[in-house]
């Protein structure tokens, strides 16, 4: 599989489409199982409280494997993906009933090259919840 | 209670090699959400972020010594980074060779920094982790 954005075709400053997600408890409950963190300040909302936490708070690993979907849908290539990085600015909170909605935006910043680095944005709202930064490598 | 200052720059064993199976693949896609059918079938790559995986097995070891003094009730996600050489394939056996770069205080709250090598038992480099951990409220305080 190639990549699907050539680097031919891609400038600096290029704005991707931003895109929603959605994170409810399930899967929270879903992500701890598959990665491995089971730390319960993502299922529990009693033990959040306890340490302090406004309410059960999502992995940030769940928000940056879900940025890591958006760069990748972007590439077409999962394997074109040579970095990525990601800062968890605020917590995601997951409200039992509700869940929460995330959206992702993103920017080339830089192209050098068949490598382009991504600047990219989680928020919630107006909150920003991760500021993160991918480097692929185009076809 | 603070950090203890005394780890950085520490290494720590690396964990008993991981195998990846397509399976274990698609059930962390399944998870993150993510239909690619790059993560499906026998010859499935990764998603970038499965090395997630591999921290919850190379990283008890160093953050659960007592003498780090690290509450993991405490602790938040600061930051992660992942650098890829090449994807983790199906049949991978994995190891992540750890080690504590930075111990640093900022305002209340403490910052550990950690790196791991990720390789294949063969030696092959398949990247790098570096992930910051916070630790809530624990820094010395002044005075």
């Amino acid at each position: 599989m190639t990549a699907k954005v050539r680097s031919a075709d891609v400038a600096e400053g290029e704005e991707l489409k931003a895109w929603q997600y959605r994170v409810t408890r399930e899967d929270l409950v879903a992500y701890a199982n598959a990665s491995g963190d089971q730390n319960p300040i993502h299922q529990n909302e009693d033990f959040a409280k306890q340490v302090g936490l406004p309410d059960v708070i999502s992995h940030g690993m769940l928000t940056m494997a879900r940025i890591g979907q958006y760069v990748t849908d972007w590439a077409g290539d999962p394997a074109s993906v040579r970095r990525l990085k990601t800062r968890f600015t605020q917590m995601v909170v997951v409200p039992k009933d509700t869940g929460n909605t995330v959206t992702v935006t993103g920017k080339v910043t830089k192209k050098d090259g068949n490598r382009v680095t991504l600047e990219l944005a989680a928020s919630v709202g107006d909150t920003n919840v991760g500021a993160a930064e991918a480097e692929v490598e185009l076809a | 209670m603070p950090l203890n200052k005394d780890f950085e720059g520490r290494e720590f064993p690396p964990n008993d090699p991981y195998t990846v199976t397509a399976e274990s693949i698609r059930e962390f896609a399944d998870a993150i959400g993510d239909p690619n059918p790059a993560y499906r079938g026998e010859n499935a790559i990764a998603p970038p972020t499965y090395q997630t995986k591999l921290n919850f097995l190379y990283g008890p070891a160093m953050l659960a010594d007592p003498d780090l003094g690290l509450n993991y009730a405490m602790v938040v996600h600061g930051d992660q980074e992942y650098t890829y050489v090449r994807p983790i394939r199906a049949g991978d056996a994995l190891v992540g060779k750890p080690r504590i770069a930075q111990i640093f205080a900022k305002g209340r709250n403490e910052f550990l920094v950690t790196e791991a090598s990720i390789e294949t038992t063969d030696g092959e480099k398949i990247g790098v982790a570096r992930s910051t951990i916070v630790s809530r409220g624990t820094a010395p305080q002044e005075g």
